[in-house]
């Protein structure tokens, strides 16, 4: 089943087509990936998605419901959360309460204070964080913080997460933990569209990837259909 | 959220504190001189608005400067519906009445305005109390064609009482807005109010019911204190320091916790009243200097001494205990 579907989503900056008639779906229990150069129009996209930026034509499906036109609280609310390319916590907030954050506000039916309380430990166990947790998120070096905030977007018990570039920054080792973690996500139901500069952990976790490039959707395939497609070769290291 | 937070020796102690002040407080008109029940009432006062500005703007970071004409409209409420100028409405009712039109003037303007950022938002609430004013002011002059009106006299004691209550509901309104998850939403958006959006809050909702809110108290304070001053105009009622007083108030006391801007607003007042009677010529200047000084080595305000101080005792006491070891 199809959990996302996108059709002929357009978004212009000006006179500049920062997305332009992109096609795209994610299905149900899958890690889909988008990658393309840098002004490809990726996060452009995630931000169609989730409200941040409204359409200009196309429409964006969730579980086969519009959704475009929605308000960001309310897509969260549906069941679509996120992540942001420079981290984006609550530093002075606790870390258990960034996380209860999620529970109390962005859940799709409305969730008692225990229940949400009960929500954050799991989730701060899922990510590690169980020492840290009444530190200010602040405190947390990077790998902590971006751990943070999947585990805030996941209190919202979302049903699609989307990750933007959560490998970024990130040294080997934290690369290859921040691997096994999507995997372990979608491993509880939740279906990822992400983000990566990294091609190694994006061609090691998707099962399909989205190229764009200059706003348009170039390709679309396995890791291996990608890897060796031309057209993708040429906007990745010139003709 | 849990009870035993609620029966922990954390709360007992400034429950206890809370309490008795609070007694001493009730049974002030009993013991207390008139003088003194005036002085409170108008410390009081200070600490209603100063506190109703921090429950908004404390933990979003939005400077509203509108907290004069929040409180004039109170003020202009009671003088046009209380029974000398033709109304024929209960004190009680008026004082709400004064709270409920402020809180949907609040209302309004925050569902215009509130999506205006830091320096713009400021100003224009300023220049909200300005508007108002002088629509007031033309209103009175082409319209009524008298400047000013007079306000039903009211005992000291009961202003005194109407006071009280309106700070004690406003201080647990305050308490359990901190202690609920709105208080964590506001404090979200004060952080990083995009994220906030992106995590199902509400933002706009959340921002402009807990504006009028705060809205609601400033227009009741306005409302009980006009029969104070039995006379009032639009250059009274809706005078720009009242704007500016609860931002420095707060400041001055520590906008951090609950308490602070309630001590803050209690010393200010009273150093008013104190510098105003013993320095007239003096009082403006010295005033400055406490707040300056204030500014510049009290980061966190007065209340942000209380931490640096146990953990100073605190210190003090374990190395005794290492010495003793």
């Amino acid at each position: 089943m199809r959990v996302l579907e996108g059709e002929k989503v357009t978004k212009y900056f000006g006179g500049l087509a920062a997305v332009s008639n992109v096609d795209f779906h994610v299905d149900q229990g899958e890690i889909f990936g988008l990658i393309g150069p840098n002004g490809a129009g990726k996060t452009t996209l995630f931000n169609l998605v989730s409200a941040a930026l409204v359409l200009k034509s196309g429409a964006i499906k969730f579980k086969g419901e519009r959704i475009s036109g929605l308000k960001p609280y309310q897509i969260c609310r549906k069941g679509v959360a996120r992540t942001f390319q420079s981290v984006k916590i609550f530093g002075n907030i606790p870390v258990r309460e960034n996380i209860l954050l999620g529970a109390l506000f962005g859940t799709p039916t409305t969730m008692s204070a225990p229940n949400a309380a009960n929500q954050a430990a799991e989730l701060l166990d899922f990510v590690g964080l169980s020492q840290m947790s009444a530190l200010p998120a602040r405190e947390l070096t990077l790998v902590n913080q971006k751990r943070l905030e999947v585990a805030t977007a996941l209190a919202t018990k979302p049903e699609l997460l989307l990750l933007d570039e959560l490998m970024a920054g990130l040294t080997p080792t934290e690369t290859a933990e921040a691997m096994e973690m999507v995997t372990r996500i979608r491993d509880r139901g939740v279906a990822i569209f992400m983000i990566e500069h990294v091609m190694k952990a994006i061609m090691g976790v998707c099962g399909r990837i989205m190229v764009l490039h200059h706003g348009e959707k170039i390709a679309e395939g396995t890791p291996q259909e990608i890897s060796t497609s031309k057209k993708v070769v040429e906007v990745y290291l010139g003709e | 959220m849990d009870i035993t937070r609620f029966t922990s020796k954390k709360f007992l102690i400034p429950g206890i504190i809370s309490l008795v002040i609070l007694i001493a407080l009730v049974i002030l008109p009993v013991y207390g001189s008139l003088y003194m029940v005036i002085l409170i009432t108008a410390i009081l006062m200070y600490v209603i608005i100063t506190v109703s500005w921090t429950m908004f703007s404390g933990p979003t970071g939005y400077m509203s400067l509108a907290s004069a004409a929040f409180f004039g409209i109170g003020v202009y409420a009671s003088a046009i519906l209380l029974p000398t100028t033709g109304g024929k409405l209960p004190l009680l009712v008026v004082v709400v009445l004064g709270g409920v039109i402020s809180s949907i003037l609040a209302l309004l303007i925050g569902a215009l305005t509130l999506r205006l950022k830091g320096i713009y938002f400021a100003i224009f609430t300023f220049g909200l109390l300005e508007l108002i004013k002088q629509v007031l002011l033309w209103w009175e002059n082409t319209v009524t064609g008298t400047r000013g009106r007079y306000v039903m006299l009211v005992d000291n004691d009961v202003i005194f009482y109407v006071m009280l209550a309106i700070f004690v509901v406003l201080m647990l309104t305050a308490y359990f807005i901190r202690h609920s998850k709105y208080g964590l939403a506001l404090q979200s958006i004060g952080e990083n109010e995009e994220a906030a959006a992106h995590r199902g809050i509400n933002v706009t909702m959340v921002k402009v019911v807990t504006f009028a809110i705060s809205a609601f108290f400033m227009g009741a304070t306005g409302a009980i204190i006009a029969t104070r001053w039995t006379y009032i105009d639009p250059y009274i009622a809706f005078n720009g320091l009242f704007s500016f007083l609860p931002v420095l108030m707060a400041v001055f006391g520590g906008i951090g916790q609950l308490y602070g801007p309630v001590i803050g607003a209690t010393i200010f007042a009273y150093l008013e009243e104190i510098l105003l009677t013993k320095f007239p010529y003096f009082y403006m200047l010295i005033f400055g200097l406490v707040l300056i000084l204030a500014i510049l080595y009290l980061p966190n305000g007065i209340v942000g001494l209380v931490p640096r101080l146990v953990r100073r005792l605190r210190k003090g006491g374990s190395t005794e205990q290492h010495a003793s070891t």
